[in-house]
């Protein structure tokens, strides 16, 4: 029989072979031509673990750190490995109950697994944390683990330094997916300009996980690791004490306030009232104080001093002396028959404070004296030269004046969110004018109204163009960065060229000006302003305005302005100080800026300036529509809270999306936000007097 | 080298024993590949017995032992004990249904001390040498039906008791050993039926059951117009063909449901759809709650270890991640890492290289075997080898198939590669056994 069946041999090697090939063809396909499973592999089994560098350190003039870090501690739990622990006393430890001790436990669980670890309680208080260090070895499973925050040592210049928060799926794409979920992002102010600078470099360690997604080692002994880099500090021209005058000065107000030295462009300080402390915005209650701010209709989030648009009025006069002398259409010694109000258009507009008594004999008295009707015609002497042949062609080589001296456009600080202001074009008045007009026309914009609006920052740039006769640098914040790179100079750079404006003409004409606005403080109407042993340079400033209430055009309170620079000689300070609905230029705005002289140039205060900083540090001078408004933006919102809720409570009935399911509108939709105003407590009116939208939810 | 050797190794095909101790070493360097956790002292857990790949290294050596004492043995005394030694691999298969403890849900395991011992691992030895014993026997003929039946009652009836043990995928290696009764006789007409059979049976999972339908009924009629001639001369061949078409049907329509209603059991069910990638479709889930199932099912069950299976292959690329590199294994991705999957270890660490050469070891035994088997005087031999040949290529086949999604899930070794004691010295004595009878390959045994 042995060889009756010999050729069958044949066949059980042929399928052997068969089967073999059919296996290596797959074996092939698997490893070497499809291409998925390697990537597949690396996300089963890597997880890139990112390591967040500190951020950069932010220095004031003196090498204060005014923004700095520090660390707070999460405290994280892995859920299987709680075994065994004394529930009761934790809980004491945390003054947590048990029953909110079992619900983050299982949201753990429920959130990342029990094997993974998740935060348990985030942000820990200084005391807490302390005390359940001292405690940690009687509770396995849980850990803290540090999370580095943002400090403000000096709970001061908010505005200027920024918050960082959590990057959101715009900034995401903003940057290419270079950031990633989680990761922190300057929002705002130096934060965010100097965000490359400060956030340093991510590192990024490949680590393994295994099947339950812990780690368990370096992949690759680290060899694809890249080290992290701490982000590169920040020296600014800030004075911090000045700074925290500032803002006590300007507290309860409304307004902006920029401070400069001229001789670099150097931003020495800069407020916006209403102001916050910027500490309220990092740990635990950092979340809640954002959206009450956020919510607050008084914008203690704006920037006024470089997003505010204000009318500069007469603080516009001594610019508007110096475009005429650089036209040539007049000289210092230029004089104008002023009668009290300006005739020459025919409706005898605008009128001046002062009549006659050759009090516009010259460009240095029509300056002390604040003469309107010498600023309109000298303005529309610039715009009807025959040599441009029409007032458009006039209008715009004096708008082309404006852009030089920063005014209309952007200046170019070193923070987002700055505005250009308005120095409307010549289209506008061909619309609005059919096409027709005069000089006539705009003839207010000499005095710094009509369509005009400027920003403090930028009028504080115009003092300095003023004291250095002629020239300016674009203000900025960051005097050097600490080890900067070839880009962070291309940051900077802008800031070391000077700009020339209104150079060629002679220094009597600047001298003239400057004479004005030191007589202004002499005899004019910055009296509030001297300070013995200093000649302060200044112009008063007074815009009225208005606003749209309830449909009504109310009028408000006049805006209170004052810019200036001291000494006269040499000067080391420009300042313009803004405060809205306060009344004279010399009331509250002349003071401000007096007490920030004093302060800088003599780093102490007079006891005259002692009481007025107190003085006028608590008054309250926040405009009282703003409660109105408040309490109409509440009403909506809690309107549209009702109304949500009773359309998800209509949902849940008629449809069949099981609350959990993605889509199913939330039940819970914060209802009123805990207002600025309601906690500052400014309006004398008590909260149960506004208790309509209390009633919504009755 | 046979002459320096002395008696014991005058005539041994050491050949098979290079391959064999080649494929040992592999697989404790895969097995060390897939449970060495860094930091763990080298040489201490080596030798010391405490961790899987030093376990298996002396599981090789105990085997090696047992295997001197085989090659010193008279090749008489396998012929002579064969069927002494089915009768007792049967009685511990009935031990197991008492004494055995409940490991991941198999009963076929005996615990004795700290040792776990598999009968149905070694079992197949002894039928394969029952099955050469009988196959051997003078007076035997093949051709009968009655002796092909009796054939198939020896190696079924131990593939029976694995099925109660819950072990149908050992069951499923003796029917490997239809492929020594093949050798020695068996008609081809059998395996071609049984191949079509499983076609069809493939193909009715695949296609719909009305297509399928149409399309036997096209294939018949196809059928009947070409063998039109034939008809007349052949009078029988025409009701032949339609009762073939009617059974084809009834299997289709009425038998491979039943099967899978009835007859397997729902995860065994389930593997089988997921080796062909379709939803298993008697799966009874509400509606309700499907979505559910399916996101399980996409987490855990037979479709995660066979993908994740795939990736850690797959990641390999040609020349693999290196030893201790493999991610995939290394850190608990694949199930069952250091026994049934342990080819993943290899494709991982290898790849495309690692892989083939492993392939290319087996079938260089594979058709060693094959050579030897043909150069027998004696049937015991020939039929033993070839028994040995089949269970050896059932394994490895079904194995390597099943961690690249050509078969479905049969928790079955990987020959001499898997983790395991009983497994290891099976398969080495196996091969002892039959270098022994080779080395007296001119002898008739009866």
């Amino acid at each position: 029989m042995s060889v009756y069946h010999q050729a069958r041999s044949r066949s059980i090697q042929l399928l052997l072979l068969v089967v073999f090939l059919i296996i290596l063809l797959q074996l092939f396909y698997l490893q070497v031509i499809d291409s998925r499973y390697r990537q597949l592999a690396m996300d089963n089994a890597v997880y890139a673990k990112v390591i967040y560098p500190e951020r950069g350190i932010i220095y004031d003039r003196k090498g204060r750190a005014i923004l700095n870090n520090t660390i707070a501690y999460d405290l994280l739990v892995t859920p299987a490995e709680v075994k065994g622990i004394d529930t009761l006393e934790l809980c004491r430890l945390l003054e947590m109950d048990t029953a909110d001790f079992r619900k983050r436990l299982m949201e753990a669980i429920v959130k990342n697994t029990s094997v993974r670890p998740s935060v348990f309680r985030g942000l820990l208080p200084k005391e807490l944390q302390a005390r359940f260090e001292e405690n940690a070895w009687k509770f396995p499973g849980f850990n803290l683990v540090e999370r580095p925050l943002r400090s403000y040592p000096y709970n001061a210049a908010a505005h200027i330094l920024g918050y960082v928060r959590e990057v959101d799926a715009k900034d995401i794409e903003r940057s290419k997916n270079f950031y990633r979920q989680g990761d922190y992002i300057g929002k705002t102010g130096l934060e965010s300009f100097y965000e490359k600078v400060l956030m340093g470099q991510r590192g990024v360690q490949y680590m393994i996980k295994d099947n339950k997604n812990r780690l368990v080692g370096h992949y690759e002994n680290g060899d694809f690791d890249t080290a992290s880099a701490a982000g590169r500090s920040l020296h600014t021209y800030i004075d911090i004490e000045l700074q925290q005058l500032a803002e006590k000065l300007m507290s309860n107000k409304v307004g902006g306030l920029v401070a400069l030295d001229p001789s670099t462009g150097g931003i020495l300080s800069m407020v916006s009232g209403p102001n916050y402390n910027p500490s309220d915005l990092t740990g635990s209650g950092g979340s809640n104080n954002y959206s009450n701010m956020v919510l607050d209709v008084t914008g203690p989030m704006l920037n006024r001093a470089i997003a505010g648009r204000y009318e500069p009025g007469s603080t516009f006069k001594p610019l508007g002396g110096l475009v005429a002398l650089g036209e040539g259409v007049i000289t210092s010694n230029y004089g104008y028959p002023c009668g009290g109000r300006y005739t020459a258009c025919g409706h005898g507009k605008p009128a001046c404070t002062h009549a006659g008594g050759g009090h516009a004999a010259n460009l240095r008295l029509a300056i002390a004296n604040s003469c309107n009707s010498y600023f309109s015609h000298i303005y529309r002497l610039t715009v009807d030269q025959p040599k441009y042949g029409g007032v458009k062609n006039g209008y715009l080589r004096w708008k082309a004046y404006m852009s030089a001296f920063g005014l209309g456009v952007k200046l170019g600080v070193d923070l987002p969110g700055e505005t250009a202001g308005n120095i409307p074009d010549t289209s506008v008045y061909n619309k609005e004018n059919a096409n027709r007009w005069t000089s006539c026309t705009n003839l207010t914009l000499g005095i710094g109204q009509d369509k005009m609006l400027t920003t403090p920052l930028q009028m504080a740039n115009a003092m300095a163009i003023i004291c250095n006769r002629g020239y300016y640098y674009t203000p900025h914040l960051v005097e050097k960065i600490e080890g900067a790179s070839d880009q962070d100079s291309a940051l900077v750079n802008p800031y070391r060229r000077k700009h020339n404006v209104l150079t060629g003409i002679p220094d009597t004409a600047y001298r003239s000006v400057i004479e004005g606005m030191s007589d202004v403080v002499k005899v004019g109407t910055a009296l509030v302003a001297q300070i013995p042993g200093i000649e302060v340079c200044a112009k008063t400033g007074t815009a009225e305005n208005y606003t749209i209430l309830d449909g009504n055009r109310i009028k408000l309170p006049n805006n209170s302005m004052f810019v200036c620079f001291a000494p006269k000689e040499n000067p080391k300070i420009a300042l313009a100080v803004f405060v809205q609905n306060a009344g004279f230029g010399a009331t509250w705005a002349g003071p401000i800026a007096r007490i920030m002289i004093e302060k800088y140039l003599n780093d102490t205060l007079s006891v005259k300036s002692k009481s007025d900083s107190a003085r006028i540090a608590a008054a309250n001078l926040m405009p009282a529509y703003f409660k109105r408004l408040q309490r109409k933006e509440d009403s909506i919102r809690a309107q549209e809270w009702f109304k949500l809720t009773r359309d998800s409570f209509y949902l849940k009935r008629t449809t069949r999306l099981h609350p959990s399911a993605p889509g199913f509108p939330s039940p819970y939709t914060p209802p009123l936000k805990k207002s600025f105003y309601r906690e500052t407590g400014w309006i004398g009116e008590s909260r149960k007097k506004t208790g309509r939208e209390a009633n919504l939810f009755v | 080298m046979r002459t320096q050797q002395g008696t014991i190794s005058k005539g041994l095909d050491w050949t098979l024993f290079w391959v064999l101790a080649a494929l040992a070493l592999i697989g404790m360097l895969a097995i060390f590949a897939a449970t060495y956790k860094e930091g763990d002292p080298l040489i201490a857990s080596w030798i010391g017995f405490n961790t899987d790949y030093s376990k298996q290294f002396y599981f090789f050596v105990f085997s090696l032992m047992i295997g001197f004492v085989v090659l010193l043995a008279d090749s008489k005394f396998f012929a002579a004990t064969s069927n002494l030694g089915y009768a007792l691999g049967i009685l511990f298969l009935f031990l197991v249904f008492p004494f055995h403890s409940r490991i991941k849900g198999t009963e076929s395991i005996i615990r004795i001390g700290s040792f776990n011992f598999q009968p149905a691992e070694f079992v197949k030895l002894f039928v394969a040498l029952a099955l050469a014993k009988y196959l051997s026997l003078p007076e035997l003929d093949f051709r009968q039906t009655r002796a092909q039946l009796r054939a198939a009652a020896l190696v079924l009836f131990p593939a029976l008791l694995c099925i109660l043990q819950s072990e149908t995928g050992l069951a499923l290696v003796y029917t490997s050993l239809f492929l020594v009764m093949y050798r020695e006789g068996l008609p081809a007409s059998i395996p071609t039926m049984v191949m079509a059979v499983v076609i069809l049976v493939v193909t009715s999972i695949l296609v719909p059951p009305n297509l399928l339908a149409i399309l036997l009924t096209v294939l018949l009629l196809i059928a009947l117009y070409m063998l039109r001639r034939t008809f007349k001369r052949q009078r029988g061949l025409f009701t032949k063909i339609i009762l073939i078409w009617l059974l084809a049907v009834a299997i289709q329509r009425f038998a491979v449901p039943f099967l899978f209603k009835n007859v397997l059991q729902k995860h065994q069910v389930e593997r089988i759809y997921n080796l062909f990638g379709k939803d298993n479709p008697y799966r009874q889930v509400s509606d309700s709650i499907r979505p559910a199932v399916d996101l399980k099912k996409k987490e855990t069950g037979t479709s995660y270890n066979v993908r994740q299976s795939k990736i850690a292959i797959g990641s390999g690329r040609f020349l693999g991640k290196g030893l201790l590199r493999a991610t995939q294994t290394r850190y608990d991705f694949v199930p069952e890492q250091r026994t049934d999957f342990i080819f993943c270890t290899v494709g991982e660490g290898f790849g495309f290289v690692g892989s083939a050469l492993l392939l290319g070891l087996y079938l260089f035994l594979l058709l060693r075997i094959v050579t030897i088997a043909e150069r027998q005087r004696s049937t015991f031999s020939r039929a033993y080898a070839y028994g040995v040949l089949a269970v050896i290529f059932f394994h490895v086949v079904v194995n390597i198939g099943m961690t690249i999604g050509l078969m479905p899930v049969i928790g079955i070794p990987l020959p001499w590669i898997s983790y395991g004691g009983t497994s290891l010295i099976t398969f080495s004595l196996m091969i002892f056994i039959l270098m022994r009878l080779d080395a007296d390959r001119q002898m008739v045994l009866r």
